[in-house]
């Protein structure tokens, strides 16, 4: 699933953007050091083949709906990370332009989760580590199975947080989570198949052609360190995320003892001094109060709940008279200047 | 499907050559404007409606004054319409408290910011659209080189947009096979697809061979140069600072309520 702009807010999108442009950055940087020169052209050919790839519509066994291609961890397979990454940003910049996939602010999100959770997470915590230059097709089978589910698991959870860090979108959490992760845990199956086909059938055709990455692209001395963070960076949010679901509600160590001083889980509040100033800076900077997301209200509270509908929930909706007049005139006069503009540039220009 | 697709891309990428006002205007500017305008549209708050009104201008002028054709922006912005559409509509399940009064029904505050997002979505869609539309895919490349984006994820867009025609080519002549053999049903499979893709693949690769060794033919030495060079006119620091100022002043001035209390009294 593609992110839309709609759905963002500025401060995720152009996040999310910056961390695309750092890996960017970063992979051709890794690029320029290890690249052989036959790649670029290699690249760009790929790239187009992924396109063109993602436009062939199969139908899906034992569902009779019809799906297509991703594409990542074929790349990754092939090409290595680093190149695979910068030929998924490539295809989904064109995507973007040409048809609007999303949307330019989206562009970012959609680079990272289309990019990096297949490039950098799944090939190589995953596929890397299953799969030799020895192994059995059947092997391969199974390390591009969990590879594209774990990939699109990420990519799919990954949509859902940044709809919900956005706050422009209405649906909760755990509605939004119900309806991606199964999906996409088909389509993660599916792309897992994909893949695995592909690879085999290179492997009996050519296998020169995978030959080549195994040696090109060997792992590092050791595990970077880069990596191991990152994994642990998504198991973390995985536990949080998905986990905190089971978790007890009984009271930690911390608050059962305060109950058991004070006879309430928390300390009392105070009314004045520097701890009030603290919290009130708190309350307004923590998107997650009592670790839950805050039901936003689009506006700040009002202190009075029984003041009139009028004043809250104070939305802008500019359904009023003079909104409405006002956005029907400003229309109208939008329309007529690009008619205008039209008919004027006929005139001179007889065609 | 795929026919109509390549025939979208080719008719897209054929306007971008056009020769107008807004297609002279240098690709640097086009591209900041376009950012500056999408991220000001998203920027409104979650139940904006007449604030956004005023930016159409923007997409309505570039179609005007770049002879791009109404209708084809309009399809394709319903064409990738179903996600925001999908996430959208439970706006007003999960939002039900009213917003507004009108004898005979109530509108709920989700419907106000159901009715945000799919404004917004249309004009940031359409920006994104006529952006390519009125500046060539090589335009905006040279423009992101100038922002400093790395050679390597710049040459590597070029190269894929030179290759998509031709791969979209040979990728049509597959499907039109399959299609041919299969009577519509049969032979969609996934199992004829892996194979298919296969072969497409391998031959992708022999192309790239082909490609990598008539570039050292003609001296390729690992670096890629561009012919056309940019510079900055009048014209289009007019551009940037209209654009930029109207943007600001649409964003902060909520001008479809300006006039309708100046008209209503």
């Amino acid at each position: 699933m593609h992110m839309a702009d709609a759905l963002l807010s500025p401060a995720v999108g152009t996040t999310f953007w910056a961390g695309a442009l750092a890996t960017i950055a970063y992979c051709s940087k890794k690029l320029k050091e290890t690249m052989d020169e036959r790649m670029v052209p290699l690249m760009g050919v790929l790239g187009a083949f992924i396109f063109a790839a993602q436009m062939i519509n199969f139908t899906i066994p034992a569902t009779g709906s019809s799906g297509h291609l991703g594409g990542g961890m074929i790349l990754a397979v092939i090409l290595g990370p680093y190149a695979a990454f910068i030929v998924m940003a490539s295809v989904l910049t064109v995507q973007a332009l040409f048809f609007a996939d999303g949307g330019l602010l989206a562009l970012g999100c959609n680079i990272w989760n289309l990019g990096i959770y297949p490039c950098f997470i799944a090939y190589p915590l995953i596929y890397k580590l299953l799969v030799s230059s020895g192994s059995t097709p059947g092997r391969i089978t199974i390390a591009s199975l969990i590879s594209g589910v774990v990939g699109l698991q990420l990519g799919a959870f990954s949509v859902v947080i940044e709809t919900l860090l956005s706050g422009r979108s209405e649906l909760p959490f755990g509605t939004f989570v119900l309806l991606m992760q199964p999906v996409h845990l088909g389509i993660g199956i599916v792309e897992g198949f994909v893949t695995a086909g592909v690879i085999n059938f290179i492997r009996s055709a050519r296998p020169e052609i995978l030959e080549s990455t195994f040696s090109a692209c060997p792992l590092s001395a050791g595990v970077s360190l880069k990596k191991v963070l990152i994994g642990l960076l998504i198991v973390a949010l995985l536990t949080g995320g998905a986990l905190s679901w089971f978790a007890s509600a009984n009271p930690d160590g911390l608050e059962w003892s305060i109950e058991k001083t004070f006879g309430k889980p928390e300390l009392p509040e105070q009314d004045q001094g520097i701890a009030h100033a603290l919290k009130k800076i708190q309350e307004i900077t923590a998107f997650l109060p009592d670790y839950s997301f805050r039901k936003t209200e689009g506006k700040i509270e009002s202190t009075e709940p029984e003041k009139k509908e009028a004043a809250w929930p104070k939305v802008e909706a500019g359904t009023s008279l003079s909104g409405v007049v006002g956005s029907t005139i400003v229309i109208s006069m939008v329309l007529l200047i690009g008619f205008s503009v039209k008919a004027m540039r006929k005139k001179p220009k007889p065609e | 499907m795929f026919d109509t697709e390549f025939f979208n891309l080719g008719y897209l990428d054929r306007l971008s050559y056009q020769d107008t006002l807004i297609h002279r205007i240098d690709p640097r500017i086009k591209l900041f404007s376009a950012a500056s305008f999408i991220v000001a549209v998203i920027s409104f708050p979650k139940y904006s409606i007449s604030g956004l009104f005023p930016f159409f201008l923007f997409p309505i002028l570039f179609i005007a004054l770049g002879d791009i054709p109404v209708r084809l922006i309009l399809k394709k912005v319903l064409v990738v319409s179903p996600f925001a559409l999908f996430v959208g509509i439970f706006n007003p399940l999960f939002d039900s408290r009213p917003a507004l009064e009108v004898p005979g029904f109530t509108v709920s505050c989700g419907w106000v910011s159901f009715a945000s997002i799919m404004l917004k979505f249309t004009l940031a869609i359409s920006t994104a659209l006529l952006l390519i539309a009125t500046t060539s895919f090589p335009g905006i490349c040279f423009a992101l080189q100038k922002l400093r984006i790395p050679k390597a994820f710049v040459a590597q867009l070029l190269f894929l947009y030179r290759y998509i025609i031709v791969l979209m080519e040979e990728t049509m002549k597959i499907i039109r096979a399959r299609d041919m053999r299969s009577f519509g049903k049969r032979g969609n499979e996934m199992k004829h697809f892996v194979p298919l893709i296969s072969v497409l693949f391998i031959r992708t690769v022999d192309r790239a061979e082909r490609v990598y060794h008539a570039m050292l033919a003609r001296g390729f030495n690992g670096k890629i140069y561009s012919a056309r060079s940019y510079a900055l006119t009048m014209a289009d620091m007019l551009f940037i600072f209209t654009s930029i100022g109207l943007i600001l002043l649409f964003r902060v001035v909520n001008l479809s309520k300006l006039i309708g209390r100046w008209t209503t009294g």
